[in-house]
């Protein structure tokens, strides 16, 4: 599946060279068609143009049960540009946040991008489909999420499930699901599916996986749970640049605290760093501005699936069952220290400890040296 | 004999809209507004922390992304009896500035000017012409012959690649549209300079927020602590990043979006008689100057204005049980008690019942039941929210802020205050506030450095947070002026516990199906009258609606469901 290709079709003119024409012949025939077609003379240069312009990829894009958080992040990227991946790289050929027409108009659009293009378009799902009551929770043009993703999926070349909604259901599907909101990966066979979680991704990310299906002629290389390795490959926890302050067990305590001025770590209030995997830390947010952490709120993990149910966002992620790292660090802690009511001394292990130490020298060394630049 | 059209998707919104409209004599008869998309969050948030409420609630919408979550938070304050730091304050109004900026312009370009603006003949514009003329209204430096040449050759070779993208099977040559082609080359360039520019300002949210769409937000202030001597926190870059953002935003506002916004209108003068609709305004105020209790310093005053007399204002209580109440007479759902009578949302209750057609249908029967939407009532009137009602809302009270901005429109397009109400005065309005709000914004930052300067960095207040500390019960309501229009939540905490949370949003009291009486919502009433030159290109309907900014994910919520839990899940290809 990840070595999949998307090729781009040949434009007409490639494809007369391959087969021996000339450039000539081309044009010929290019006045001929546009004989045929019953344009006037001024219009053969237009027919050239189309035939020795490649086609941009075709792209359908799908809004469900979703807030368009998606959407909108797509358009915050910075590099590239979304005007560029609009003009240049993809026809975006249906869109309800950013397509010209609507109603009759906008479906015919889809259904001449889906006959046209068949095998051959990309089609972007945001938001996940409520199977619930037959499907009524979610109907555009009077028929359900359900029979649409069915009908566009069909012709698709490979789908990208935006977002945590069409990647693991989101908040919708947080409990009790009241209206049965499932992923699309549930509702499609057959079909490379490439997951793009978050809530919502980073809108680079977002381009990120476009651009590489442009450029590269083929989709990302991604991960068990069908992510794009790139972007999702390591945890939030490891890439932190907070990361010395959990090693070495300084925390932040409650908001706005002494600590939380000194830009310790989060854990203690919630961040559920070390059990998410996402790009916040490297390719951070916004054109690399800042990411959840470097603002002073724990990550709570939005790129996970369950996340509204893994315990709750201030809570520290050792109170909830299956996450291991607490448990493991608390026993080296038992170990390394010889006491048993130890929370979250257990990361002061020996190790730890000397860097504590470390970092607590360096924090004086720092205050000594200001004093002595105020001298 | 009238003929009914649906329009469904209506694109260019957040979320799922659907109007079937009856027209006759080539004008709209009777319209009718469905929401045909619910979540159920209400349910969903029921037994959870109210300290996470805010994270829930804030996945209502992504394109007025943040709103939900301060409402969220100040509901929960409300209930807990928590007053933030004034710099927490000063940060949420700042951000919520940024919010505006960016939503405001992003309707007017990516979601609104299509209705207006004619790509295709943008095609046919005299470069040097449009050149003379951009720097005629501004002195926006992109503005040479050589830039809109270049532009056109762009988008010539983009439309003859015969792949149009976004702009495909648009109404393109319609005879609605009535600008210059040079005024439509002048505006599609701005609609990709606009979406260039958005990127920016939202670049506010992620330094105090962390990220945009969905930045955190806390329940007793911010999370982002001042740190003047720490690369950690608030420091001294951080602060001037902001700043220079608000100065960027308040200029593209100033030489880019207003200059288009009065270009435009003065082509569309007839708008001004058009989509006019109730009549009835509300505003619940919003960007406190003094604390989010102090109501008088707000920058946006509160009250209702009824069949456009301006020379009334009535104030609006939220807590009150008799005056913001929902009904569900045409809405799919049901009362304990009856579905006649409506509920204040503290009492709220609904129960979801679809009782339209089985999909796929061609039509709704609006004699009954015919949206997710509930319809929501002050004392009983049907009002509209949004720009145009905090704007007449300000001007009524007399604020000389809005009646210099009001005031100086009508006269630069000479036309009377009572174009004010209708589809145009919509978008104006819009427009008109958001230099407003580009201002205030700036204030709010120096108010904030200057609070720094005088040595207070709280930005949290954290005593409370601790629900050890809580009542066994308490009741909570926050309010906000949305982009988007009035917006409540109203929250039941029990046992340190979410016992129920209701929001009321902006498209709800807009987009929302009639009520028993027969009183028709805003975007039915707007609607009715309108003329439709081609029943098959519907352009006039769009414009109309896309002057209400719809936000339908907003707008749809309930809180139980009579789950036929029917899991019916078609498995594709093999």
């Amino acid at each position: 599946m990840n070595k999949e290709t998307v090729q781009q079709t040949p434009t007409y003119l490639e494809e007369f060279k391959r087969k021996g024409y000339s450039r000539k012949d081309f044009l010929k025939f290019c006045t001929l068609m546009a004989a045929y077609l019953g344009l006037e003379n001024a219009a053969i240069g237009q027919v050239v143009k189309a035939m020795t312009v490649k086609p941009r990829l075709p792209v359908i894009w799908l809004h469900f049960q979703e807030c368009t958080c998606c959407s909108e992040s797509f358009i915050r990227s910075s590099h590239p540009i979304v005007a560029d991946v609009l003009l240049d790289q993809i026809s975006l050929d249906y869109s309800e946040t950013l397509m010209a027409a609507s109603g009759f108009q906008a479906e015919e659009a889809m259904k001449n991008t889906m006959t046209k293009y068949k095998g051959e378009y990309i089609l972007c799902v945001e938001g996940s489909v409520p199977t619930a009551a037959d499907g009524v929770y979610c109907m555009i043009g009077g028929k359900t999420s359900m029979q649409i993703l069915e009908e566009a999926a069909e012709g698709a070349k490979a789908v990208i499930a935006w977002g945590s909604c069409a990647s693991n259901g989101c908040v919708q599907a947080a409990k009790p699901n009241p209206t049965s909101a499932t992923p699309i990966h549930k509702l499609l066979k057959g079909k490379p599916i490439i997951k793009v979680p978050g809530c919502p991704p980073i809108g680079e990310v977002m381009a990120g996986v476009i651009v590489h299906v442009v450029t590269f002629g083929r989709l990302p290389e991604l991960d068990g749970l069908g992510r794009p390795k790139a972007f999702y490959s390591k945890r939030v926890h490891d890439t932190c640049y907070r990361r010395p302050y959990y090693d070495a067990g300084l925390y932040v305590e409650s908001f706005d605290d002494d600590n939380a001025k000194k830009g310790y770590c989060l854990y203690k209030v919630g961040c559920k760093g070390p059990s998410t995997y996402n790009a916040c830390g490297v390719t951070k947010w916004n054109n690399g501005v800042s990411f959840p952490i470097q603002s002073g709120h724990g990550c709570f993990g939005c790129s996970e699936e369950n996340y509204w149910d893994n315990g709750r966002i201030y809570e520290r992620a050792s109170a909830f069952p299956g996450f291991g790292i607490e448990a493991t660090a608390d026993q080296v802690g038992k170990v390394a220290l010889g006491v048993t009511a130890v929370a979250l001394g257990a990361h002061a292990v020996m190790t730890n400890v000397r860097k504590r130490k470390l970092i607590k020298g360096l924090e004086k060394e720092g205050k000594d040296s200001e004093h002595e630049l105020k001298d | 004999m009238s003929t009914r059209i649906v329009v469904d998707p209506v694109t260019r919104i957040e979320g799922h809209l659907r109007i079937e409209a009856d027209i006759e004599d080539g004008k709209i008869k009777d319209a009718f507004s469905s929401g045909t998309m619910v979540r159920l969050l209400e349910e969903i948030l029921k037994g959870r922390d109210p300290r996470d409420a805010w994270a829930f609630v804030g996945r209502v919408c992504g394109v007025c992304t943040s709103v939900h979550s301060l409402t969220s938070v100040r509901c929960v304050e409300d209930a807990l009896d928590i007053v933030v730091p004034p710099n927490a304050e000063m940060v949420r109004n700042i951000m919520f500035c940024a919010q505006y900026m960016h939503d405001h312009v992003v309707h007017f370009y990516h979601l609104h000017a299509m209705d207006w603006v004619d790509v295709v003949n943008a095609l046919k514009a005299d470069p040097k012409k449009t050149s003379e003329l951009a720097q005629s209204i501004s002195h926006w430096p992109k503005s040479s012959p050589g830039y809109f040449s270049d532009l056109q050759k762009r988008i010539t070779k983009f439309v003859e690649s015969g792949q149009l993208g976004i702009f495909s099977n648009g109404y393109w040559g319609h005879p609605a549209y009535k600008l210059p082609a040079e005024v439509n080359l002048i505006g599609l360039a701005h609609y990709l300079e606009a979406l260039e520019w958005q990127k920016e300002i939202v670049k506010i949210h992620t330094i105090f927020g962390g990220k945009n769409p969905h930045p955190n937000y806390l329940v007793g202030g911010m999370a982002c602590a001042i740190t003047t001597d720490d690369i950690s926190g608030l420091n001294a870059e951080r602060l001037a990043y902001v700043g220079q953002l608000l100065q960027q935003g308040k200029e593209f506002i100033e030489q880019v979006y207003i200059p288009d916004l009065m270009a435009i209108a003065s082509f569309y003068k007839d708008w001004g008689a058009i989509g006019g609709g109730l009549g009835n305004y509300m505003a619940y105020g919003d960007l406190p100057w003094n604390g989010y209790r102090d109501t008088s310093s707000y920058k946006f005053p509160s009250g209702v204005i009824l069949n456009k007399d301006i020379s009334k204002v009535y104030d609006v209580d939220l807590r009150k049980d008799d005056e913001v109440q929902e009904f569900i007479d045409h809405s799919w759902y049901e009362y304990k008690g009856g579905d006649k009578g409506g509920l204040h949302p503290w009492k709220g209750e609904s129960k979801i019942k679809y009782t339209g057609p089985k999909p796929p249908f061609q039509n709704l029967d609006t004699t009954q039941k015919y949206s997710y939407l509930k319809t929501p009532r002050w004392k009983g009137n049907a009002v509209e929210v949004g720009p145009l009602s905090r704007m007449l809302v300000g001007y009524a009270r007399g604020r000389e802020d809005f009646k210099e901005v009001v005031d100086k429109a009508l006269t630069d397009l000479n036309v009377p205050i009572t174009a004010l109400f209708s589809t145009l005065g919509r978008t104006a309005a819009r427009g008109l506030e958001s230099t407003l709000v580009a201002q205030w914004g700036l204030d709010f930052y120096h108010q904030l450095l200057e609070n720094i300067k005088n040595g207070d960095t709280r930005m949290a207040d954290s005593t409370k947070r601790d629900p050890s500390k809580w009542p066994d019960k308490a009741l909570g309501v926050g309010h906000s002026e949305a982009p988007r229009g009035a917006l409540a939540h109203w929250i039941n905490i029990e046992d340190q516990k979410i016992a129920n949370y209701q929001l009321v949003v902006p498209t709800t009291w807009n987009a929302s199906p009639r009520d028993g009486k027969g009183q028709v919502s805003a975007y039915e009433a707007a609607l009715r009258d309108t003329p439709i030159a081609d029943i098959k290109q519907p352009l006039e309907i769009i414009r109309t609606i896309h002057s209400f900014d719809p936000c339908l994910a907003c707008a749809v919520h309930l809180y139980d469901e009579d789950g036929k839990q029917i899991s019916r899940i078609s498995i594709l290809g093999d």
